[in-house]
């Protein structure tokens, strides 16, 4: 890890009309270090995360990639082909997978590197057998995302992201969607993602998870940033009342 | 673009969009007759009813209405069918129609929630009272859009009969494109008074819609 | 005057090329169509206003008037104009057009439906806009409106009767030229009403079966 901030959130704010849902919020998270956003519905942790990748632009603020500015102020043209070459290098799985329906597995991986990374068939094939086996589903690569289930449907999103050799991976809510039962085969790979240092932004209910995996908690409210810091103090010593309540009612049960 | 020749010809193109309008009306009213009558046969206990139903929808349906309608008005004759253009029109725009309201018929039947047949048996009504008094109210509601869509389509039908010469509206339009050498202004006027004819049908439909709904 | 359908046979050989010519005026118009939707769709859409405030009333003028109207517009329109295409290359172009337009109305519903999630996943992969659209929300869309657009192309195969008017020897106008000679007009419209009846009941099967293909990459 180095003192040289990887994604860097500097003074974001949003706000729809007059209502305000980020507020002057200011975020680091260094080159390897996994970050968990926890917070009640509302609280704006999913509109924060969807500004890393600009997918929600910001009212204010600016934020940083290394040293590329995401959500530069471009002409539409300019802008448009800066922030595909910026979305290359930063994935984002969702809480409803998003994958694509008319393709196969294989056609969901290889889509982005073949059409924006120039690369022949064999070589794409190769990534998407590379990628599906990390996430252990390698025998599925033909079968389209209608035949999979609800966590097969994940892990296959995992790996068309990571098929794009991200610097950083979003995760929104990747295991809210999905019943009971399946929530741990997504929770495996994102475990064994951490394990090989991946930068992960993670916005998740799960606070055990979060507890056992990420280097930080930024516990959000209202818009703002109540709480931060490591999972032990945010978890088990929390100093605001606002924390200690939220976490009262998720941590048990 | 020439408005004096468009104010000229204005008159006939006015007279031929009565004609289509007749030609709508009449021909729709008799394809009501006829959808009615085929979702019957359709919807019938009686194997052959069924079959005739089910072959007249077919048949209209895979062939063009063109053929139908010279088969009615140049081949009726040989079998002692003599009819004028118009009335060739009508019957034979309205036999073509009439098969597809018998879908739109009988799909608006079939929809309505199969529990309410059988809540009505269940209280003691009969098959043919359930139909009338428990699922023919719902399904009439379900079916005034739809049918809407074949009368839409059914005004457009009309400009076939300008292939067996009865002077409405395209006929007009084509004749006037001949002499005048002006095809942009005589589509644009025949398409207007169509546009009239069935934006003014449109809302005659959205206001029967609303009627019923209200209910 | 009775019938004597011991006529027809001798014609046999016109009434087929005359299908032939049908159903080479119907897959040539559906495919005109069928492309031409995919790209209105995607200008109602997508495109600026200047393009697309021109091209709506284009198509709103299409919706609302008859095909026959619309076959002499571009007939005679373009002969007028100076281009003096066959009657055959107008009728496909008309055929087409028209039924482009109706097309282009199920697309974009077909577009609409498509979850917005797909196109947020679309970007954030890197896709432009561009691509997106391409690759991810059109070949969705279409996939979803394949049986309306089916049921296009085989009222499009009854329709195309209608270039008969303009001097096409397609079915329609084959049967009358037998006519003409034999002065039989119900045995002859009565075959050809049987061979489009037996072209659309194979184009039914062919949708079908397409319909089926494609159910899985839903």
């Amino acid at each position: 890890m180095t003192d040289q901030p990887f994604v860097d959130i500097r003074h974001a704010a949003k706000s729809y009309g007059s209502l305000e849902v980020l507020h002057d919020i200011s975020l680091r998270v260094n080159k390897g270090e996994i970050v968990a956003i926890i917070g009640p519905s509302g609280s704006g942790k999913s509109t924060l995360l969807r500004a890393i990748n600009d997918l929600d632009p910001l009212t204010s603020g600016e934020v940083w990639l290394e040293d590329t500015q995401v959500n530069e102020a471009l002409p539409y043209r300019l802008y448009e082909k800066h922030i595909n070459k910026v979305r290359q290098d930063i994935g984002m799985v969702f809480q409803h997978f998003n994958l694509f329906p008319h393709l196969t597995v294989r056609g969901n991986i290889t889509l982005a590197p073949k059409m924006l990374k120039g690369i022949s068939d064999a070589e794409a094939n190769i990534l998407a057998e590379e990628q599906l086996d990390r996430v252990g589903l390698l025998e599925r690569i033909d079968y389209y995302p209608s035949q999979l289930s609800g966590g097969q449907k994940q892990r296959v999103a995992i790996a068309r992201a990571l098929a794009m050799k991200p610097k950083v991976m979003l995760f929104d809510e990747a295991t809210s969607a999905l019943d009971p039962e399946l929530v741990e085969e997504v929770n495996l790979v994102m475990k064994q993602l951490a394990e090989e240092h991946m930068t992960m932004i993670i916005v998740t209910h799960e606070m055990k998870f979060a507890e056992s995996v990420c280097d930080r908690v930024v516990f959000m409210d209202g818009g703002y940033v109540v709480e931060e810091g490591s999972p032990d103090v945010v978890f088990r010593n929390p100093v605001h009342e606002r924390t200690r309540n939220f976490l009262r009612k998720h941590l048990q049960g | 673009m020439d408005f004096d020749l468009i104010l000229r010809v204005f008159p006939y193109f006015l007279q031929a969009a009565v004609v289509t309008i007749e030609l709508s009306v009449y021909s729709t009213a008799f394809g009501l007759i006829c959808g009615a009558l085929g979702t019957y046969a359709r919807l019938s206990r009686h194997k052959l009813l069924r079959a005739v139903g089910t072959a007249y929808v077919s048949v209209i349906r895979g062939t063009p209405a063109l053929i139908q309608l010279f088969i009615l008005y140049f081949g009726g004759p040989q079998i002692g069918i003599q009819l004028d253009a118009f009335e060739a029109g009508v019957i034979g725009l309205g036999v073509n129609i009439g098969a597809y309201m018998t879908e739109t018929m009988r799909g608006a039947i079939v929809a309505v929630d199969k529990g309410q047949t059988e809540a009505a048996r269940t209280l003691g009504l009969s098959r043919s009272q359930a139909m009338r008094k428990v699922v023919l109210p719902q399904a009439a509601r379900l079916m005034i859009r739809p049918l809407g869509v074949n009368i839409n389509a059914q005004i457009k039908g009309t400009a076939l009969v300008a292939a067996i010469s009865v002077v409405e509206l395209t006929y007009t339009a084509q004749r006037y494109i001949g002499s005048t050498y002006k095809p942009f202004e005589m589509f644009l006027l025949a398409g207007a008074l169509y546009m009239v004819i069935i934006y003014v049908v449109g809302l005659g439909i959205t206001f029967l819609d609303g009627k019923v709904a209200l209910r | 005057m009775g019938l004597d359908f011991a006529v027809v046979p001798e014609y046999l050989d016109r009434l087929l090329l005359g299908s032939a010519w049908t159903i080479g005026i119907t897959l040539a118009a559906a495919a005109l169509s069928f492309f031409g939707g995919i790209l209105f769709a995607v200008i109602a859409l997508y495109a600026p206003a200047v393009i697309r405030w021109p091209f709506k009333t284009f198509a709103w003028l299409f919706m609302g008037t008859p095909l026959l109207l619309q076959l002499f517009l571009i007939y005679f329109g373009l002969i007028q104009i100076g281009i003096d295409l066959p009657a055959v290359v107008a009728g496909i172009i008309g055929l087409g057009l028209h039924f482009a337009v109706y097309n282009s109305d199920i697309i974009q519903a077909g577009i609409r439906a498509v979850d917005k999630g797909q196109y947020e996943a679309g970007r954030t992969l890197g896709l432009s806009q561009a691509q997106t659209i391409r690759k991810i929300i059109v070949p969705q869309a279409v996939r979803a409106v394949v049986p309306p657009i089916g049921n296009n192309m085989i009222a499009l195969l009854k329709d195309s009767a209608l270039v008969s008017v303009i001097g096409v020897t397609e079915l329609t106008l084959s049967s009358q030229l037998a006519i003409s000679k034999t002065f039989r007009p119900f045995e002859f419209y009565l075959a050809a009403a049987a061979c489009y009846y037996v072209i659309n009941l194979a184009l039914e099967a062919g949708l079908h079966r397409i319909e089926r293909r494609i159910q899985v990459a839903r």
